[in-house]
């Protein structure tokens, strides 16, 4: 893997230039095959470690998921629930985060010219030093990932460990996990690999199992294994057609050049009425008539 | 030459509270729109160094709009009773061809605002108030936790709408005062000539003119 450099960013948040392209790098993923993952949150503290951030202290309110939410600080999460599976207790854990979707929401909304920026390996990474505070990406987030920090007013979420890949290295969450149910490497090269979980799942009686490289985002770089694969929505509300909202594709389409045009043109139309009809003045009989006026009414 | 000396009439139109107040909402509504544009289009990026930077803009936006309401609110008072809809102004709708046309004589009479300025007036207060409200909604700093992320999706769309109808009613509004002429002293000096009375508001000219005056 080459270095990631400006010459590998594939897209750029608010930002019409074509993007370089004199060379592609390979599409990355991250595959989490949530029917090994045993809960330990070891890619929870990696991430920490890694990244160097320290959540703060909260507060339990008898529940696994340990902080309640992804926060500035907690870029992923693991998130429990149990799932009645007609008498059979389910317990699906899935690691929440980023995504890092091939058509990013976060990139869609984001007015600040290079704040989002997507690599030809697919990572969508924040560009902190652009980045205005103002919480679109969080609008445009099929996924509701990007937290804004209160302290700095910065969106922040998961890297892909883009430094550490960047370097020929897995990210830290995947490094970390004992059961190696995190995998990273090519997408093509997760795909294969889940196609073999997959079908040992099926024959294991989880005859809905599946991946989860949602289409309505043009899939993503970051994909489950799930035992489920029917019903996403089981692991902690995880989007079963994730797609940019239709109000978002409005709001940041088409929409900001049209009204752009809406407001020249108007201004034309006054400067050519303005020429082609002149002032409207007031004629030295309407001064008169309403001099007579008045000394009519006196 | 003063109005004076060419001996015409002139007529108080706007108190200095009046202009005062016209022109802070004014001077307020165009930063806010400039900064607002700053956010809306990647190509007007460049206006938040006009504010210090992105971080800036994105911080000081919603408090121009906040001080809008309350400029906005005062013209509101002044001018909502001169602005409610009657016969006259459907009468003059139908004329609006010859109002673009400069065929002024062929209008009926008008009182103080004519339809025109009365659609200025309600637009720019419908438009302000889905702007404020939809922008409470966008201001995440205080006010992230109270809505869900598909109402503040919404919002963008009606802030983004409502913005662009505040604007092209703002270049509207600017260029009929520029267009009709003898219409800006009315906001900067407070009067306009008689004239000017007779030709766009007769029938105002005539209530005015019907008051007991008290210069003369």
């Amino acid at each position: 893997m080459a270095t990631l450099q400006s010459l590998d960013i594939k897209r750029r948040s608010a930002t019409t230039q074509t993007p370089p392209t004199v060379r592609t790098t390979t599409e990355v993923a991250k595959l989490i095959d949530v029917s090994k993952c045993i809960g330990c949150k070891a890619c929870q503290a990696a991430c920490y470690e890694w990244n160097d951030l320290h959540e703060d202290i909260g507060i339990n309110v008898g529940v696994y998921d340990n902080p309640h939410d992804l926060t500035d600080k907690t870029w992923t999460l693991m998130r429990f629930t149990e799932f009645d599976n007609s008498g059979n207790l389910e317990w699906l854990i899935r690691k929440d985060g980023c995504m890092h979707c091939e058509d990013p929401g976060c990139l869609k909304a984001c007015p600040a010219p290079g704040a989002i920026v997507q690599y030809s390996n697919g990572i969508v990474d924040f560009i902190s030093e652009n980045c205005v505070g103002c919480g679109y990406c969080v609008k445009g987030c099929p996924f509701n990932i990007p937290r804004i920090s209160k302290a700095d007013n910065k969106a922040y979420k998961c890297t892909l460990c883009s430094d550490r890949i960047s370097v020929g290295q897995a990210p830290a969450c995947a490094k970390a996990c004992p059961t190696q149910a995190i995998y990273f490497g090519t997408k093509e090269e997760m795909k294969v690999h889940a196609e073999g979980r997959i079908e040992d799942l099926k024959e294991r009686g989880y005859k809905n199992a599946g991946l989860y490289d949602p289409a309505g985002v043009g899939g993503t770089h970051v994909m489950y294994v799930l035992h489920h694969a029917d019903q996403p929505q089981l692991y902690s509300g995880l989007p079963k057609e994730p797609k940019i909202s239709p109000l978002v594709q409005f709001w940041k389409g088409g929409f900001k050049d049209i009204a752009l045009f809406g407001f020249g043109l108007t201004a034309l139309l006054g400067f050519f009425h303005y020429v082609a009809k002149g002032p409207n003045e007031v004629a030295r009989k309407d001064e008169e008539a309403a001099k007579r006026y008045s000394g009519d009414q006196a | 030459m003063s109005d004076e000396d060419r001996g015409n009439n002139i007529l108080a139109r706007y108190t200095a509270g009046a202009r005062i107040n016209h022109w802070a909402n004014a001077i307020i509504l165009i930063l806010l729109a400039i900064s607002g544009l700053a956010l809306f289009h990647p190509g007007l990026f460049f206006l938040t160094d006009l504010f210090g930077g992105g971080q800036e803009t994105r911080a000081i936006h919603p408090w121009f709009g906040v001080a809008v309401i309350f400029t906005f609110a005062g013209l509101f008072i002044r001018f909502v009773r001169y602005n409610f809809w009657n016969s006259d102004d459907t009468r003059w709708m139908r004329h609006v061809g010859d109002v673009v046309n400069n065929h002024e004589e062929r209008i009926p009479e008008v009182g103080r605002y004519n339809a025109g300025q009365k659609l200025v007036f309600w637009g720019m207060t419908l438009c302000i108030l889905a702007l404020f409200f939809s922008g409470l909604i966008l201001w995440d700093t205080y006010f992230f936790q109270y809505t869900t992320i598909d109402q503040k999706r919404l919002a963008a769309v009606i802030h983004a709408l409502g913005a662009s109808g505040i604007i092209i009613i703002l270049i509207i509004h600017v260029y009929a005062a520029i267009w009709v002429r003898g219409t800006v002293r009315a906001m900067t000096r407070g009067s306009v000539t008689g004239g000017w009375a007779w030709r766009h508001h007769r029938k105002w000219l005539k209530e005015e003119a019907a008051k007991p005056s008290n210069d003369d």
